[in-house]
């Protein structure tokens, strides 16, 4: 059963292609085929959120698809996200109130808090809440990161 | 906690998938969104010889408006399920359940069809089909068939679909009263510890007609029918009621007797708010 | 020692400044460094069996087709590891009559935990080396588990290790005053008993290890996630018979710890040993089900508590009797008696009152070690005591604030020695509990709960008073003969373009370590935070120290750095001096240059650097530039600085349902010198939601066989940000006079309070219906058990 397949994604913008097995999951590919170790494991799943990233442009769960599935896909990470400066505001807001301590959820936290600015672009601190709630953090205890990202809100607010 | 190895197919049709299924037996496992089905995989609970990817299937995709109703395809994301105007239209208690499920990014991959299929007890979507009076559509290798929900789910991740069949689509008539959906969870997200899904026709201050489906307590989405006819009596009796209609199991949140007793608080929460939203 | 920092310094440093963290951008791009993303050529992966059971004798083990399997390079069992790693012991002889018996990297005849490991696979990926594990064919003999406590320590029971002869790993009494008079003579006796369920960290990232050795040279290098890359070395180099100065420990950036990394494990240790027997880069993650049964567990305890007042609500005498679980070993180097140790030293402590009686039993059982874990203790002894005071409070008619009002250690009353022993150098509990009812508007909340219950809403207010040991001296570990540093070291070195290299022996999970240490020595030398660069977590790299754990880096490893820096900038101005023909005492340091005490620029502080590194031809004769100084500090005059606070929890509970909705939460801490507000807040707020986690959520729930029911995170519940409340957060400063900064520790202050004021908040809540919950996690389950409704 070592059967592998060749798939051919777009990962930040770039074309990629690769000959992998099935069972190799996308945040293992990110990260073990491609260099990309900004996207995180910590439960492989589904639970924590520390591997969240974009894949069609929706946010999803890098430990919960494998890589074969994405033939055709767009795919963006934290990296790509972070280098276009589609995340600069909510990392700037996120630094200036330390809403980041050990790093290990940023990448997840960012895409997530960024997914809901885009549908949601004044949200509550309830909502904020809410949908970070798969986000799993144990360092900051989310206060810090609710007030991030209502800043980040208001700084795209103001720039509409 | 990697997956063990296995064979990939990506089947284009429907026909395709069903072939596939039939050639390999028990060794295949469908994959949708996958989002019960990986966690599974990863943890090496499972070991299929053979995944069949769905997700390209068109005939099991798509929202549409049909008369009496709509048919949500198998494969719409619980995110567009919760996105649809249609839906939301039609059958607004699903658009009050979807936000329940999961987390968005689980949203964004998991499927209508494939929360059916899972038959999770603590889930959503089953409950809310029964309280439709849904009728799902079935594809195998003996043809098509439909079977109603209140038939389709049999217990814990067990369903009326044979190994070699595909759930298709599921047939919703327009939902007949107002949406009845409480949860009790211990974080947003979790799997409900008691959950009620259903509507409720008020008439004058009273609740004249309802469809009661709890779930998170028993074996599978259970419909509470002596509670709703009780209902006509006295709130209080409909909560007697839930003895006869609930048979709950005990998890690792909740005893049996703390099940019963929290359908119970769910009940009179869901009938206050509709009579005060009536009102 | 000279003089404490005065207000004049303080304008033109960063000491108090809310200063966001340099480091922590490249962590937001994706850019962190964790021991995972680490690439090394020819690395291979380990994977484990572990033990199914709680308890069994292994019978047989046949690795011959996990050998065969694909990618396979090794299989390592207990046989391959005989001789080439010591066996270690969790004892410390400063804890009088406590014993455990030796721990092996794998099991060889006996597993005593579900989890334990038993064989190592090296494979070239971790997915090869799963599925080779599923291939080992293993047989057991399943042995009676030994999950309770109490069977544990009854007499007669059976020992889980025959030549320990019983189950007590350390037992500890205190009697201090007259308890028994105090309690004969009481106005009023409230008692009653309150258990803590056993859980765990649950770090983001898991346990990380990647170690290589190099036999052409005889290194030894491990890349560790870890508080304590110093005490790892010195543990390595001991453990596996290799000169020290072969040893080295890096640690990057640790994606969480909270004390779950700074303890020995077994897997770790056979990581190293299959570098060791390879010669090759050798990485062993713990994957998110492992670490449920291998990280360390924390906070098993069931307390029996008793408080004697007199009617005006004078506490009279506190009683409390701990047993606590810690699983089959002790840990190493710390041991496991240290959370019971400081439960029964603790309790009560921040009263007045005198007369204080405590028996502790720390007990064996199959389930996995259990240790010191963010607060230590804390959180045990300020619950119960907390929850007695608020219980007495009840009982004597009178308000929970005004009850610890009375009894509060006063503000002046310092230097203080509580019952146990606890010296207490100076602390605001007064202020503190003032502060905070102000801030939470108290008599506001109390009026607002009162309307509401009229309307059938419950909501609960709940106060916890605590103190919090920081900046640990040698008593705490060294004297027992752990490999254990209290002192630290800082080296600062000034560059030939200006900039300024510091290197520091505490070390970076995330708390703000590097920009604490740059802030100091930034200020000290008149730099911008840009011109400092802070290097840690590398043993080759830093000077001996400690690192980072029960709460010391800014307090001891800051002090280091500010002794470091001032030395440094004498040694600057006496160069200056020479260049200048100035005297060094009218000259400073300010914006980068050397200044007149006018504030006038005299010379560049680059220039200098270039003249030491360079232009040596330039000095005056007899002047040699020591452009670096390290300097080394330890708390010598008290074993703990201890800091202090007052917590509340304000929340609403159904009680149809028995959830709890958190409203909000309220910290005032004293930490001594703040360097930066910014990062002691969020510290305080982490720690408060860690806190909250135990107190309503948290358990490791196993059945009688010894098995964990839910180690997974669908089924462990951490708190999520859906539930958590806003945190506010002041601050009082009363800093330690033992350093020049002044500082004490700020990490665990937020969980050690927390589950206190929770559970108050619950049980006044409940207050009406005259049921009190004190098992802990207050789930719903335990609510409506409490009010009789499941």
């Amino acid at each position: 059963m070592s059967e592998t397949v060749t798939i051919r994604l777009t990962v930040n913008g770039a074309p990629v292609e690769r000959t992998i097995a099935p069972r190799l999951n996308l945040v293992d590919f990110l990260r073990d085929e491609l260099g990309l170790t900004g996207t995180h494991w910590s439960c492989e799943h589904g639970a924590c959120g520390a591997c969240t990233v974009r894949v069609d442009g929706a946010i999803v769960r890098g430990c919960l698809i494998f890589a074969v599935q994405l033939d055709g896909a767009t795919v963006e990470t934290i990296e790509g996200m972070s280098e276009s400066g589609a995340l600069a505001d909510l990392q700037a807001a996120f630094h200036a109130r330390n809403a980041v301590q050990c790093g290990f959820c940023s990448a997840g936290m960012l895409l997530t808090a960024d997914a809901l600015l885009r549908r949601n672009p004044a949200p509550s601190r309830d909502e904020i809440r809410t949908a970070l709630s798969g986000n799993y953090c144990r360092c900051t205890g989310y206060h810090a990161i609710v007030d991030a990202v209502t800043e980040a809100a208001h700084q795209r607010a103001q720039r509409r | 906690m990697k997956a063990p190895p296995f064979r990939y197919a990506r089947p284009r049709t429907l026909d395709a998938a069903l072939k596939l299924l039939a050639d390999e037996g028990d060794g295949a496992r469908l994959l949708a969104g996958g989002q019960s089905l990986v966690p599974a995989l990863n943890m090496r609970l499972l070991e299929p010889a053979l995944l069949i990817d769905i997700n390209g299937l068109s005939e099991l995709s798509g929202i549409a408006e049909i008369a009496g109703g709509i048919c949500v395809g198998a494969l719409t994301r619980h995110a567009a399920l919760g996105a649809s105007a249609i839906v939301a239209r039609r059958a607004p208690l699903l658009t009050a359940a979807v936000p329940f499920i999961a987390h968005e990014a689980i949203r964004n991959r998991g499927t209508f069809g494939g929360s059916l299929a899972q038959a999770d007890p603590a889930a959503e979507l089953p409950a809310c089909v029964v309280a439709l009076d849904a009728q799902l559509e079935i594809a195998g290798p003996r043809g098509r068939r439909r079977v109603a929900a209140r038939d389709f789910f049999k217990g814990v991740y067990e369903t009326a679909l044979a190994h070699d069949e595909i759930l298709v689509a599921a047939e919703i008539p327009a939902q007949r009263g107002a949406t009845l959906f409480l949860e009790l969870a211990r974080r947003q997200g979790d799997y409900a510890i008691a959950g009620l899904a259903g509507w409720a026709a008020v008439q004058q201050d009273r609740i004249a007609e309802a469809r009661l489906v709890f779930f998170g307590t028993d074996i599978r989405a259970v419909e509470a029918k002596a509670a709703s006819v009780a209902l006509a009596t006295s709130l209080d009796a409909a909560v007697a009621a839930l003895d006869s209609d609930l048979t709950p199991v005990a998890d690792l949140n909740a005893s049996a007797a703390m099940k019963r007793h929290l359908a119970g608080a769910l009940l009179r929460r869901a009938c206050a708010a509709a009579l005060t939203r009536a009102a | 020692m000279t003089a404490p920092l005065s207000s004049a310094d303080l304008p033109v440093s960063y000491i108090g400044k809310s200063v966001p963290r340099p480091n922590a951008r490249r962590l937001l791009a994706g850019r962190g460094q964790y021991v995972d993303d680490l690439r090394l050529p020819r690395l291979v992966h380990v994977a484990f069996l572990r033990s199914p059971h709680a308890h069994a004798r292994l019978k047989s083990l046949d690795v011959a087709a996990a050998l065969r399997a694909p990618g396979v390079v090794r299989v390592v069992t207990a046989k391959d590891l005989v001789g080439r790693c010591m066996p270690w012991v969790g004892t410390l002889t400063h804890f009088k009559g406590m014993k455990s018996a030796p721990q092996h990297p794998l099991v060889s005849a006996r597993a005593t935990w579900q989890g334990e490991p038993i064989a190592a696979v090296v494979a070239e990926s971790r997915a090869l080396a799963e599925d080779a594990v599923a291939l080992i064919e293993i047989a057991w003999e399943e042995l009676p588990p030994l999950t309770d406590m109490d069977a544990a320590l009854a007499p007669g029971a059976a020992p889980l290790h025959a030549e320990l002869g019983d189950n007590l790993c350390f037992g500890r009494t205190i009697d201090a005053g007259a308890v028994d008079e105090a309690f004969a003579k009481a106005d009023c006796v409230v008692e009653e008993s309150y258990s803590f369920a056993r859980h765990t960290g649950v770090c983001l990232e898991p346990r990380s290890i990647l170690a290589n050795f190099d036999p052409a040279d005889g290194t030894l290098t491990v890349h560790y996630s870890s508080q304590a890359p110093h005490m790892m070395k010195e543990i390595f180099a001991r453990h596996f018979n290799l000169p020290e100065s072969a040893v080295r420990v890096i640690c990057t950036d640790v994606g969480g710890s909270y004390g779950i990394k700074i303890h020995v494990y077994p897997d770790d240790m056979t990581t190293v040993a299959i570098a060791l027997l390879l010669g090759r880069p050798v990485k062993f993650i713990a994957d998110r089900l492992e670490s449920f049964v291998s990280d360390i567990h924390a906070r098993e305890h069931r307390i029996a508590a008793r408080m004697a007042l007199a009617k005006d609500g004078t506490i009279a005498a506190l009683t409390i009797d701990d047993v606590t679980g810690i699983g089959p070993y002790s840990t190493y180097p710390r041991t496991s008696a240290v959370e019971g140790n400081q439960v029964v030293g603790l309790a009560g402590a921040w009263y007045r009152c005198r007369n204080y009686r405590a028996q502790l039993r720390v007990a064996f059982q199959t389930k996995p070690p259990t240790t010191q874990y963010r607060a230590v203790g804390h959180p045990i002894a300020t619950a119960v005591t907390e929850a007695l005071v608020d219980r007495a409070a009840a009982a004597l008619g009178l308000d929970p604030a005004e009850l610890r009002r009375r009894n509060l250690i006063p503000d002046d009353a310092y230097p203080w020695t509580t019952a146990s022993g606890l010296k207490f150098e100076k602390l605001s509990q007064q202020a503190a509990l003032a502060k905070l009812l102000a801030l939470m508007d108290y008599d506001g909340l109390r009026r607002e709960q009162v309307a509401l219950r009229s309307r059938g809403i419950y909501r609960g207010i709940g106060l916890a008073c605590f103190v919090e040991l920081t900046n640990p001296g040698p008593a705490f570990y060294g004297v027992g003969g752990a490999p254990i540093s209290a002192q630290d070291g800082c080296t600062v070195r000034l560059d030939p373009g200006g900039s300024v290299t510091c290197a520091t022996g505490v070390t970076e999970q995330g708390q703000g370590t590097e920009t604490m240490v740059a802030q100091i020595v930034a200020g000290t030398l008149g730099l911008t935070l840009d011109k400092v660069r802070v290097v840690t977590g590398d043993t080759e790299r830093t000077p001996y120290g400690g690192g980072t754990w029960a709460s010391r880096g800014c307090g001891i490893g800051g002090e280091a750095a500010l002794q470091g820096a001032r030395a440094l900038k004498a040694n600057i101005l006496a160069l200056a001096g020479a260049m200048l023909q100035a005297e060094p005492a009218a000259l400073d340091l300010a914006g980068g240059w050397v200044v007149d005490r006018a504030g006038n620029r005299r010379i560049g502080l680059d220039e200098v650097g270039r003249a030491a590194y360079f232009r040596g031809d330039t000095l005056p004769p007899g002047v040699q530039p020591e452009l670096v100084a390290t300097r080394h500090y330890m708390p010598r005059q008290y074993p703990f600085a201890f800091t202090n606070g007052a917590q509340a929890s304000y929340l609403e509970l159904d009680i149809e349902t028995g959830f709890v909705k958190l409203l909000k939460h309220w910290v005032v801490e004293d930490c001594g010198r703040v360097v930066n507000p910014l990062l002691v807040e969020e510290q305080i707020r982490g720690g408060v939601v860690q806190g909250i986690g135990g107190a309503l959520f948290e358990e490791c729930i196993y059945d009688e066989r010894g098995q964990l029911l839910n180690g997974t995170l669908a089924d462990y519940l951490v708190p999520m940000a859906g539930e958590m409340p806003d945190i506010v957060v002041e601050h009082i400063e009363t800093p330690t006079a033992e350093s020049v900064l002044g500082a004490k520790g700020a990490g665990e202050a937020g969980t050690g309070g927390a589950p206190a004021a929770v559970m108050n908040a619950v049980n006044d809540a409940l207050a009406p219906f005259k049921v009190r919950v004190t098992s802990q996690p207050i789930s719903p389950r335990r609510v409506l058990e409490a009010l009789g409704k499941a």
